[in-house]
Parts: structure tokens; C-alpha cells; sequence
């Protein structure tokens, strides 16, 4: 955390958020007044852990020992040579335990959850990955936890909704709404504001009113802090190009986050186009979407004309939401980072094509960064380097998958 | 928006165009009648994320029944071509007020009075009235259980109209009210502010807006309210009938 590059503290010309949690005109801390303290508490808790020894050693024992960090970068020979174009590199965060990126930021969120003294926490989950990240550290510390998650979802992911209950957690269908992952957010803000004394939020992504979009993206940091020490060892110099996928984005974030100030590495987060952009039917608020607030912060947000929001759609649950972090929609309007966008289909010719070249199960979110990597790959110079943010395994999605191929598992 | 005499505020919510459109303004006309001193007049939003399940129920018949923000606003001009004197006040969320363009001046010639943003904090008010609100729209704040004094200041500066006191940590709806520590809270709160502080969430009965009408300046009624235009079958006319009756209990019992 506080070794980041392009950190707080660290001599960084990016300083953001402000004190107050804005990252330009975006981000902030819009809730209902009863949580106001709830957040305070959680502000200064982590501003203490930041220089806190004792914090430190933990969660890097934890990530060292528990999660199996570093995650290996990872050159893709085959894929580059079929490409045909910059060399790609993959941060396999689909080794972690649990199969994700996610498991990086519960580790943390818990661990401050354990310092404030509650017994409970809570957690949205679109994909399950979060869920399950968030019922595994749980079982470990012995918290009580609950998951919220759209009906829908529920019914999309159901090897992940049975994981979560294996491992001691209550996964609690959403009916409300549109019944996908900002329902799954909303229902657990009014839980939390409910059982706030015993009961820690951890969000699972960027999102969120401050502290959580900076909290969460410090804790995802190690994904970026660590490729940037294995490109350097394998490669003597940064790399041109950083991928990764866009929902709420905490992956992109962590990557990105520790090349900020790097202005040659070009970075690019990959939103999902769903059926394509032009449908409307997609999950593209930093493509398609106008400036609102919703879960707490100012972002982009796909919307209609009074402020509703709108039903998105993606293959992949873990990018179907309607807003995004508030970070990348600073990074867009300040031109540092780019976003693009994959549909359904291509994040599915990605998710194939990943398989049969390297032998690597990708997430349906992650081949979305992939799918982008397959558009930039040939447009760039052999002595180009890429790095891809691999940011889960895609053995929960093989039933959606197979039934596109009308095969019923 | 002032206390009638020494009379306790009976402030009341419905959600705009719940179940339909055609229901609100007889609805808001009924709730006069029945007595109450302040109409709380809900936006329906799509993501309603501190409302309870009856409210957010409220929201979504009315989005179903495809109400515009531009449908509550006409609901309010309506209402005040019989009713110029009871304040109505706007509440929802930060999203749907920075959706509209010219926000103010509409809201001010429609007749709106204030606006109750459950998600604006009170470091965000002055920004927020330059932006959207205007100068003329009184604001109302929520204090929480939660809020510490030193905030309660800030939150009172911020305010205007009356300070909206939220008797439990939960969601509107909710059966939690321990009235002894609202009368513990009212009493500090009391302290920092000189406007009228009306206690609302979980007041679901005559009962309890008595009790809670002895330690405050108003009550504020939704949930118990919002179930009658869920439950009663036979249009506006009916709903409007129920309301009222509804609306004379809370006023008898704060009154007795």
C-alpha cells in the first residue's frame, strides 16, 4: 500500500483523491446521513493502516501465504506469434485463491473489518467472484457473512451461489429492480445501514462512496505493482500498452494505478458492448453513458433523460453495471486512460481463442481485455509490449458458454 | 414552513404517481383534509437504496405506470390551483434533480416549496443550491442516530425549513423506534439549531405518532401511507377517501 508507485505520499504528481474523496469532479460521498460515520470510521481506520507495522506485515503475509502472491506474469508465446504483433504478457490473477483478482481487496477490507472489532460483513456479488472472495476470507477470520446478488445472477452463476454456501456464507437473492449486481448494491446498503454497528460493507470494487473507490484500488494495487517489478526483470523497461477489463474496474484500477505516472504506457480499460454499442444494450457508461450519482459517487452512468437507470446487459454478470468507478471516469477526462469496449461476442471468440493457444480458462470478463488485446496486438510493432490483466478463471462460466453451444452440461 | 400555532407538524409522504398519476393530486388534497401540515411528495427512482421495501415498491408501480419527472412537477402546479397554503416538499434522490435542466425555476413555479435529498451531504448543500436548487427552496437535512454533535452543526447551517430527525438506523419502514433514545437525540439536536425538528421513519401508527409528537415538532409519516395506495382497490377516489381517514388518526393522535 504505501509503497506504491504513483501512490499517496510518494512524490507522485497524481494526488488523488482529494481529502475529501474526489477525483476531479467525480467520486465523493453521497449517502444516507446514517452512514456518514460508518465511512468516518473507515477513513481514518485505513489513513492509521497505512503506516501501521504490525497491518502491513499481516496482510502481506496473508497475500504472500494465503493468497499466492505475486501472481506469475506470464508471456504468451503463441498467442503473440498468432497475433502477429506487440509481445502480450498476461497477470494471471486467475491463479489467486478463489480464482480472482478479487481476493486481493477482501483479504485487505476484512482484515480492517477484524481492526474495527465487527463480527459481520457483507458483500454485493455480480459474477460470484467477489462472493466467494468475501465468504473465503470470512471462513478463515470466523465472520458471519452474508451475500446480496440479483435473482438473475443467482440463476447465471449457480456454481459460485453453492460455492458461497459451502463456505459458510447466506446468499441472498435480490428481487428488486432489474435484479442484477446494483440491486445486489442497494440491498446491501440497506443492510448496512440497518446492522452498521456490527457489520463491515466490503465492496468489491472502485465504486462506492469514499473511502471505498481509493481503498479498494490501494488494495488492488500489488496486481500493478507487481507487474511493473516482473516487466522490468523480464523486459529492462516498462511496457507500451497496459489491458484490462471494465465493470466497476477494480482490476483495471489495479494495474493501472502504479504505472499512473509512467505517461508513455498507454493504458486501456475495456468496457463490455453487450449485443453493441450502438444497441444500447450494454454495460459502456464510460463510452455511452452521461454524468450522474448513484451508490455514492459521481460517475458515468448509463441513464435516461430523468436521471432512471437503465437495464444493461452483458455475457459476463461481472461487468453488468450500470456506473462505473469514479477514478476512470477522471482518467477518461483527463485523457490518461483510453476505453474501448468488447460485445458479447468477441469477449466469446476471446475466451475460445485464449484455450486453444495458450491453454488458459479466461473469466468472461476478463476476455473482454483479451478480445481488446486481439484488436491491439497486430497494430502494434513486434518490440511492442502489452500487458493484459488476466483478471479471473472462467470455470463458472463453461455452463453459459456451453449452452451458447447448445450443449446442456 | 412554519408551525401552525403550537400544533405539532403532521408531515406526510406518498410517492408521485403511485399507482398512477391520476392518483396524486386528489391524494395530496385528501391528506390536507385529513390534516396533515406538510406534503413530502416522493420522486420515483429507479435505485431507491435507503427506502424499505413498501416505498421502493412505491417507485417502481409508479416508473411502471411511466411517470417523468416532468409528471410530478405537473401533479404540484395542480395541486396548487386549490391549495396555495400547505408546503409540498420534493424527495429522492441527488440523481433525478441533476438530471433536469432549469430545475429551480420550474420547481419554484410549479409551486414546490423544498427538497429533501436523501443522499445529499451537507458539505455538498452549497454547491448543490448553486448548480440546482437555486436560492429559494428551503433544504431539509437528516440528522441520523448516528450524526456526532459536531456535525449536527454543520447539518443545521446547512438546513433550512425543518430538520428531518431519523429515529433508527435503517431503512424507511422499518419497526425499530425506541422513542427514548429519539427524545435523547431531539434534546442535542435542540441545542444546535433553532428550526422545528420533525421525527420520521418507523412512526407506523396513532401510538407511536403520539409518543413521539411529545418530544418533537413534527411527525413524518411515509411507509404507513404508501401500504394504503398499495392496498386499497377503487381508484382514486377510494385511495383519496382512505388516505384521509389515514391522515385524521395521525392528526388525532398528535393532537390528544
Amino acid at each position: 500500500m504505501t509503497k506504491s508507485q504513483g501512490g499517496r505520499g510518494s512524490g507522485s504528481n497524481y494526488n488523488q483523491p482529494s481529502q475529501d474523496g474526489h477525483f476531479g469532479v467525480f467520486g465523493g460521498r453521497f449517502v444516507a446521513e446514517t452512514l456518514t460515520a460508518a465511512l468516518d470510521e473507515l477513513a481514518d481506520l485505513y489513513s492509521r493502516m497505512q503506516t501501521d507495522g504490525e497491518f502491513l506485515r499481516e496482510l502481506d503475509h496473508d497475500l504472500a501465504h494465503y493468497v499466492g502472491r505475486p501472481s506469475p506474469l506470464y508471456f504468451a508465446e503463441r498467442l503473440t506469434n498468432q497475433l502477429g504483433g506487440a509481445r502480450v504478457y498476461l497477470k494471471r490473477e486467475d491463479l489467486n485463491h478463489t480464482g480472482a483478482h478479487k481476493v486481493n481487496n477482501t483479504v485487505g477490507q476484512a482484515l480492517l473489518a477484524k481492526r474495527m472489532g465487527k463480527p459481520r460483513v457483507i458483500a454485493e456479488t455480480g459474477a460470484g467472484q467477489h462472493g466467494v472472495a468475501t465468504a473465503t476470507i470470512a471462513a478463515r477470520l470466523g465472520l458471519e457473512c452474508d451475500v446480496y446478488m440479483g435473482q438473475e445472477d443467482v440463476e447465471r452463476q449457480s456454481l459460485n451461489v453453492y460455492r458461497m454456501k459451502l463456505l459458510g456464507a447466506r446468499v441472498i437473492a435480490v428481487q428488486s429492480g432489474t435484479r442484477t449486481l446494483k440491486d445486489a448494491i442497494n440491498e446491501a446498503l440497506r443492510d448496512w445501514v440497518t446492522n452498521v454497528d456490527t457489520t463491515h460493507y466490503i465492496i468489491g470494487t472502485v465504486v462506492g462512496p469514499h473511502p471505498y473507490p481509493m481503498l479498494v484500488r490501494d488494495f488492488q494495487s500489488v496486481i500493478g505493482r507487481e507487474a511493473r517489478s516482473q516487466i522490468l526483470a523480464a523486459e529492462g523497461r516498462l511496457p507500451d500498452l497496459l489491458v484490462a477489463c471494465v465493470g466497476g474496474g477494480s482490476n483495471a484500477m489495479g494495474l493501472f494505478y502504479p504505472f499512473i505516472d509512467d505517461v508513455d504506457v498507454r493504458m486501456i480499460g475495456v468496457e463490455a458492448a453487450g449485443h453493441g454499442l450502438s444497441t444500447g444494450e450494454h454495460a459502456a457508461p464510460l463510452n455511452d453513458g452521461t454524468i450522474g450519482v448513484l451508490h455514492g459517487n459521481r460517475t458515468y452512468l448509463m441513464q435516461d433523460a430523468d436521471g432512471q437507470i437503465m437495464p444493461t446487459h452483458s455475457i459476463s454478470a461481472g461487468l453488468d453495471y450500470p456506473g462505473v468507478g469514479p477514478e476512470h471516469a477522471y482518467l477518461k477526462d483527463i485523457d490518461r486512460a483510453e476505453y474501448a469496449a468488447a460485445t458479447d461476442e468477441e469477449a466469446l471468440e476471446a475466451f475460445r481463442f485464449l484455450n486453444r493457444t495458450e491453454g488458459i480458462l479466461p473469466a468472461l470478463e476478463s476476455s473482454h481485455a483479451i478480445a481488446c488485446a486481439m484488436r491491439e496486438a497486430p497494430r502494434l510493432a513486434r518490440e511492442a509490449i502489452m500487458i493484459v490483466n488476466l483478471s479471473g478463471r472462467g470455470d463458472k462460466d463453461i455452463p453459459t458458454v456451453a449452452r451458447r453451444d447448445g450443449i446442456s452440461l | 414552513m412554519q408551525q401552525v400555532g403550537t400544533r405539532k407538524m403532521l408531515v406526510t409522504f406518498i410517492t408521485a404517481g403511485d399507482p398512477d398519476i391520476q392518483t396524486t393530486v386528489p391524494a395530496m388534497h385528501a391528506l390536507v383534509a385529513g390534516g396533515a401540515d406538510v406534503i413530502e411528495l416522493g420522486i420515483p427512482f429507479s435505485d431507491p437504496e435507503a427506502d424499505g421495501p413498501v416505498i421502493q415498491a412505491a417507485s417502481e408501480r409508479a416508473l411502471a405506470a411511466g411517470t417523468h419527472f416532468s409528471d410530478v412537477l405537473a401533479a404540484v402546479t395542480e395541486f396548487r390551483r386549490k391549495d396555495n397554503a400547505t408546503p409540498v416538499a420534493l424527495m429522492g434522490y441527488l440523481n433525478t434533480i441533476e438530471s433536469q435542466k432549469d430545475f429551480a425555476s420550474r420547481a419554484e413555479i410549479a409551486g414546490v416549496d423544498a427538497l429533501i435529498m436523501v443522499n445529499l451531504p451537507p458539505e455538498a448543500a452549497e454547491e448543490f443550491r448553486q448548480r440546482h436548487a437555486g436560492p429559494k427552496l428551503d433544504l431539509i437535512f437528516l440528522v441520523a442516530p448516528t450524526t456526532v454533535e459536531r456535525r449536527i452543526t454543520t447539518i443545521a447551517q446547512a438546513a433550512s425549513g425543518f430538520l428531518y430527525y431519523v429515529s433508527f438506523k435503517g431503512i424507511t419502514g422499518a419497526d425499530r423506534l425506541a422513542v427514548d433514545e429519539v427524545a435523547a437525540k431531539v434534546a442535542i439536536i435542540r441545542q444546535k439549531t433553532s428550526l422545528p425538528v420533525c421525527v420520521g421513519f418507523g412512526i407506523k401508527d396513532g401510538a407511536t405518532a403520539a409518543q413521539v409528537a411529545k418530544i418533537a415538532d413534527g411527525v413524518v409519516v411515509g411507509t404507513a401511507l404508501v401500504r394504503i395506495m398499495a392496498e386499497t382497490e377503487g381508484g382514486p377516489v377510494a385511495i383519496a377517501d382512505a388516505l384521509q381517514k389515514r391522515a385524521a388518526d395521525f392528526r388525532a393522535a398528535i393532537d390528544s
